[in-house]
């Protein structure tokens, strides 16, 4: 059994008691213990069932790789799936709950998977649910889903309770990993006086060296790494952050950075996690190395655990992990798991070790020990269910028949060490195979490139292949000051640490125990333990055809899980090169991509959360509106009010009124979202005779004009109503969503077209705020304000003019998108409000009512003014809309004029707008098609138009609409059908769209 | 002049690790023109006593001229005078290819202060706000969070943001979630 051990670990001696909720049972564990640590103290081998077959499972690993170990952590509002045990420390009152059982996790019904996994083989559901194709949708997804998956996902209706953040930071160097390799590194680098950003993705400097131990310079490493430490603390061009990970390097020495801030004390004020964004001038990679698994049958049971975990839960947290071991290797290292154990005073009955020629120096230690070696051996199987009871031990050349047979409650398997390359290979740095040692590690003649062609990541330590700490100081030493020197930083003189050399024996690739197993081991010998990939899978995909690694992966799923294979991708190529009679490198691996591991959706999102989720514009009478019945609109990220709502009135009621007191009384509207931009310079006439189709040079000051605005493809873009200041100077108004993008357009045709033209474009659009008066009573208000001439004689329609009203600075403009008598107001916007109080005030004796969008909207339908978005939609030219008379034959050039020679712009049987009154007087469904008989190539019911814009008008008492008719202008009194989603049919005639005033007398009085 | 607003009327926050508040208004006038143009070069320096480099803000008796672009000046003056500013600008420029307009009251400028102002800045905007990378005379047009925004420091070492008017509660609201308490971020 695994038990808590009284001398403590290093993390955990002295902490205190912490009780944890684990299924609803109270566990408790130490201040300093992972979750991991906390679960093997209280003898919880079995932690969770497998994704396919519901297997029993139990930790494997002491880090980031760990497979297994997934837990749905906490309540409601702090519930979050897939928390990764070796990685989650622990505080009092964690609560998690196993993952992928039913009913519980001892007695698990899905377990009858694992009796059919010879009918669920790799690619079983590609080959099963693909016919009849709509069972997949209706029957078989719903049921897989059910059945499979990791964490639950959390309800609906809860929220995460926590804050997030961002935090761009800058430095020189940044190295990744604080182990000895990544301290060594960065004190090299420091000492040039470049800045340098260390990050250590766990609580604790050092990594994995004080487990191992050895000697730098005569001084055992658990000292040198507390003089790094304390070096780099106290210099000032050292940032150093623990439980912060490298989780992705990116283009232009781009790193983001995953910290968990208050994930270990979560009652804390502040943000959980925060994603750092680091520009890097350049990063080294000191990420380690991840041991591998040896696959051999039931690998998977729980007690069966990574050498170097079981080594790690000893030495740091005082756990052992059982009362006998069986160490199962092919290497020197996880000799030291079998020595730490002994040491321990716990039972290691023997190691099993794969090479005929067993181990050098660690080997002799061991057996001084009095510790049973076997060489030349393997495990055949392992015994046990629900935890490991014992191992068959079997000759490795063999096809597994017994030696002998152990009684163990543990098994520590090493297959050797994979350097973590992932960051590395992010961006682009090439691998290369290291035939010696069995892995693959980073070229470093072949780098990722940064933007002058020279590599702009480096690895260091036992992430570039060092396993042994006299090589890895020195190499992080160097990279260190490479590093330095690159960005530039100064040279400095500095002595090369040196580390204590070891006699170990090279490590022999074993990726099948025993060699020749048969394939009833062979389907028990698990290669990915979260995603249940077995070594039969994976050699069946390959007798299959899929022979492409990437191939493979997707086929048999292996790597493809949360732990993105760290533990199986290597041992699973290896297989599937074995399979296919190639060498290892032939295979390659697949892709690395970040993060590398996990990183919370919270910190992604950052602050965008709440009421800063996204910007929301706001004009100056916003405030006003809101406490004045505002039903308020989207429109783009400006929110304007739709009606203002009285008490007690339906929206459809309030729309009713401004629209009826509009036309009978006063209206007053917020415009200030409308585009205004200045366009000034000596070839502003010239330029907006480009921009608009119509002529704009001849505009006279003090006069306004109508403009259509196209793209160079003839499409309409914007439109607005353009007022000349003064020979040099145009304000052109655009659309509310047009105010940026016309802006834009604007200057991306100066600066890269006509960029020799003598014109400056400044958008205005905020400066202002803007309010239509509009009614027949418009102009008794302004006339009672006083300050300015607002006569027909004085103003005219389509004519602007500065000065004052009730004491406001303002310019007014007499143009009209309703129909009726209307002044445009624009004053500056810290005076809006107290302007827009005075009209309301000013205006009560007339009648005078705020009115909203839908309003706007429904005046602008009955006058058959188009609008932008609702007539147009990016495929709509001027013609469709019967604007021949603003496209100006006098110009030699406009953008759109080349377009519209195209032949299908000169169809004579595009759609083009028509008025369109139903027969029985209800409103059309938006975007509601006109169809006739037959169907089109797609078998759909053929089309001829479509509705564009369609509204109940308070003023005729029925449903007014506009839309886009093929041959539509020819076709007036015609009734055309169009069909509602409920089946039925509204028939609708075929009219002018001026329905209100066609003559124009009401805007012009 | 009670009829005068700025956006937030001078909202503030101080419950966290930095002081955030809404300034009130600013004059601000834009510039564009030919910066090596000589008439431009005078009236600049009148105004604020220097013709700012890129990146660079010049500051003289409170009167400031910033870059904004190759051909871009943002020029600050007190509120009332902005106007009368522009208007001079119109005047002495007569004759050159130039744009100046007032957009005062586009604007929202907020102060943001305290030993953690550089993170809280950094938190929202990607720009390097390290001491010595990041200090008075320099500004960026830059964005704050999904807004833009341009920001200096002022005299006494806090940072003054500038965007627009329409998003000054977003910016108040985004500048405050970053001074949340306990979120300090300490990195050098």
């Amino acid at each position: 059994m695994s038990t808590r051990l009284k001398q403590g670990g290093r993390f955990t001696n002295g902490g205190a008691q912490l009780s944890f909720d684990f299924n609803g049972k109270q566990l408790k564990g130490v201040e300093g213990d992972t979750l991991a640590s906390a679960l093997l103290a209280n003898d919880q081998m079995l932690i969770g069932r497998s994704f396919k077959y519901h297997r029993p499972r139990g930790i494997v690993a002491s880090g980031g790789e760990e497979p297994n170990a997934l837990f749905n952590m906490g309540y409601t509002d702090d519930f979050e799936p897939n928390q990764r045990a070796t990685v989650t420390e622990l505080f009092d009152g964690l609560k998690i709950a196993s993952q992928n059982h039913w009913p519980s996790l001892e007695f698990d019904v899905g377990a009858i998977n694992k009796y059919l996994s010879r009918f669920l083989p790799a690619g079983f559901y590609y080959k099963m649910f693909i016919h009849p194709r709509p069972l997949w949708k209706h029957v078989y997804e719903p049921f897989i889903r059910h059945s499979a998956g990791l964490g639950k996902a959390p309800r609906a209706e809860d929220r995460d309770k926590d804050t997030y953040e961002h935090f761009y930071h800058f430095t020189d160097v940044m190295v990744i990993g604080g182990g000895i390799a990544g301290l060594q590194a960065a004190k090299a680098a420091a000492l040039s006086g470049v800045r340098v950003l260390l990050v250590e993705q766990t609580a604790h400097w050092g990594g994995r060296a004080p487990v191992d131990g050895g000697e730098v310079d005569g001084t055992p490493i658990t000292e040198v790494i507390d003089t790094l430490v304390a070096e780099l603390e106290a210099m000032d061009n050292v940032t150093m952050r623990t439980r912060l990970m490298g989780a992705g390097v990116y283009d232009h020495g781009y790193v983001l950075g995953y910290e968990r801030l208050r994930d270990h004390c979560p009652e804390e004020a502040g943000p959980r996690h925060r994603l750092w964004r680091i520009r890097a001038g350049q990063i080294i990679t000191a990420t380690g190395a991840i041991e591998r698994p040896i696959s051999f049958a039931g690998n998977d049971i729980p007690g069966v655990m990574l050498a170097s975990a079981v080594r790690d839960y000893a030495v740091n947290y005082g756990v052992s992990v059982g009362d006998r071991t069986i160490v199962v290797t092919n290497n020197d290292d996880a000799y030291r798991t079998a020595i730490t154990m002994k040491g321990l005073g716990l039972d290691v009955p023997c190691i099993i070790d794969a090479r005929v020629g067993g181990a050098g120096a660690l080997g002799d230690e061991a057996r001084a020990l009095g510790i049973r070696v076997e060489t030349g051996k393997g495990i055949a199987k392992v015994k046990g269910g629900k935890r490991v009871t014992g191992v068959v031990m079997c000759s490795q050349v063999g096809e597994g028949a017994m030696v002998e047979e152990f009684e163990c409650d543990a098994v520590a398997m090493s297959g050797g060490w994979s350097p973590v390359v992932h960051l590395w290979s992010h961006c682009g740095g090439k691998l290369t195979w290291d035939e010696q040692q069995s892995h693959f590690r980073p070229d470093s003649e072949r780098p990722p490139l940064g933007a002058t062609g020279e590599g702009f990541v480096s690895v260091a330590g036992s992430a570039n292949g060092h396993m042994q700490l006299a090589e890895l100081i020195g190499d992080a030493h160097g990279a260190g000051l490479a590093a330095a020197k690159a960005v530039g930083g100064a040279s400095v003189k500095s002595k090369f640490p040196e580390g204590t050399p070891t006699a170990e024996n090279p490590v022999e690739p074993v990726w099948l125990m025993p060699q020749g197993a048969g394939i009833d081991l062979r389907a028990k010998a698990w290669l990915d333990f979260q995603n249940d990939v077995k070594v039969s899978d994976v050699q069946l995909a390959a007798q299959e055809g899929f022979e492409s690694v990437e191939h493979a992966k997707r086929y048999t799923t292996l790597g493809m899980a949360t732990d993105q294979g760290k533990l199986s991708n290597i041992n699973g190529l290896a297989i599937l090169s074995d399979a296919l009679g190639q060498p290892i490198p032939q295979t390659g691996t697949t892709t690395f991509r970040p993060p590398y591991t996990p990183i919370s959706m919270g910190a992604i999102g950052g602050e965008a959360r709440g009421k800063v989720f996204q910007p929301l514009r706001k004009t100056p009478l916003y405030e006003w509106s809101d406490t004045h019945g505002s039903d308020w609109e989207p429109v783009g990220a400006w929110r304007r009010p739709f009606a203002y709502l009285q008490p007690g009135e339906s929206l459809h009621d309030a729309v009713n009124r401004e629209v009826k007191n509009t036309r009978e009384n006063l209206g007053l509207l917020d415009a200030s979202t409308l585009g205004k931009l200045v366009v000034k310079g000596p070839d502003a006439g010239k330029f907006l005779d480009m921009l608009y189709t119509n002529m704009m040079s001849t505009l006279k000051p003090g006069k306004c004009r109508y403009g259509l605005m196209c793209n160079e493809n003839g499409f309409l873009i914007d439109d607005g109503v353009v007022a000349r200041i003064d020979e040099d100077t145009f304000l052109c108004h655009t659309t509310t969503g047009g105010a940026d993008t016309i802006h834009g357009h604007m200057e991306e045709w100066l600066q890269t077209e006509w960029w020799d033209w003598n014109v400056y474009v400044a958008n205005v659009t905020e400066q202002f705020a803007q309010i239509a008066v509009v009614g027949p009573n418009a102009r008794k208000v302004l006339e009672k304000l006083g300050g300015m001439d607002v006569s027909k004689e004085a103003l005219g329609f389509m004519e602007w003019a500065d000065g004052t009203i009730g004491g406001y600075d303002a310019r007014v403009y007499r143009i009209s998108f309703s129909g009726e008598l209307s002044y445009e107001i624009a004053v500056p916007a810290s005076q809006g409000l107290a302007f827009w109080e005075a009209l309301v005030e000013a205006g009560a004796e007339f009648g005078a009512m705020p009115y909203g969008t839908e309003t706007l909207h429904i005046l602008r339908a009955e006058k058959g003014f188009i609008m932008i978005g609702d007539e147009t939609d990016g495929t709509v030219i001027p013609q469709d809309l019967n604007l021949q008379w603003a496209l100006s034959k006098k110009k030699e050039d406009y953008l759109g004029k080349r377009a519209h020679l195209r032949s299908h712009m000169a169809d004579p049987t595009r759609w083009k707008l028509v008025g369109l009154e139903t027969l029985d007087k209800s409103v059309l469904p938006d975007g509601a098609y006109a169809v006739e008989d037959g169907v089109n190539a797609n078998g759909q019911r053929n089309m001829f138009g479509r509705v564009t814009s369609t509204y109940y008008s308070a003023n005729l008492e029925r449903g007014i609409a506009m839309g886009l008719v093929k041959n539509g202008p020819d076709r007036m009194g015609e009734v055309i059908d169009f069909p509602k989603v409920d089946g039925t049919i509204i028939k609708a005639k075929i009219v002018d769209p001026v329905i209100y005033d066609a003559e124009g007398a009401k805007q012009n009085v | 002049m009670s009829n005068v607003v700025s956006a937030l009327q001078g909202a503030s926050f101080d419950d966290g690790i930095a002081k955030v508040e809404e300034m009130g208004l600013l004059g601000m006038i834009t510039l564009r023109g030919d910066f090596a143009d000589k008439k431009l070069i005078k009236a600049v320096k009148k105004i604020a006593g220097g013709m700012p480099d890129q990146r660079v803000i010049v500051e003289k008796n409170g009167q400031s001229a910033a870059w904004m672009s190759p051909d871009e000046l943002l020029l600050i003056v007190p509120h009332a005078e902005a106007a009368g500013v522009a208007e001079g600008l119109n005047a002495s420029l007569q004759g050159t290819h130039f744009l100046a307009v007032n957009v005062s009251d586009a604007r929202a400028v907020f102060d943001v202060s305290g030993p953690h102002a550089r993170s809280v800045m950094a938190k929202l905007a990607p720009v390097d706000f390290a001491e010595g990378a990041f200090e008075a005379g320099v500004i960026r047009r830059s964005r704050l969070a999904q807004i833009p925004a341009a920001f200096w420091m002022t005299q006494d070492g806090a940072f003054r943001v500038v965007c627009f008017r329409s998003v000054a509660k977003y910016a108040f609201d985004v500048l405050c979630v970053a001074a949340q308490k306990g979120s300090e971020v300490s990195a050098s």
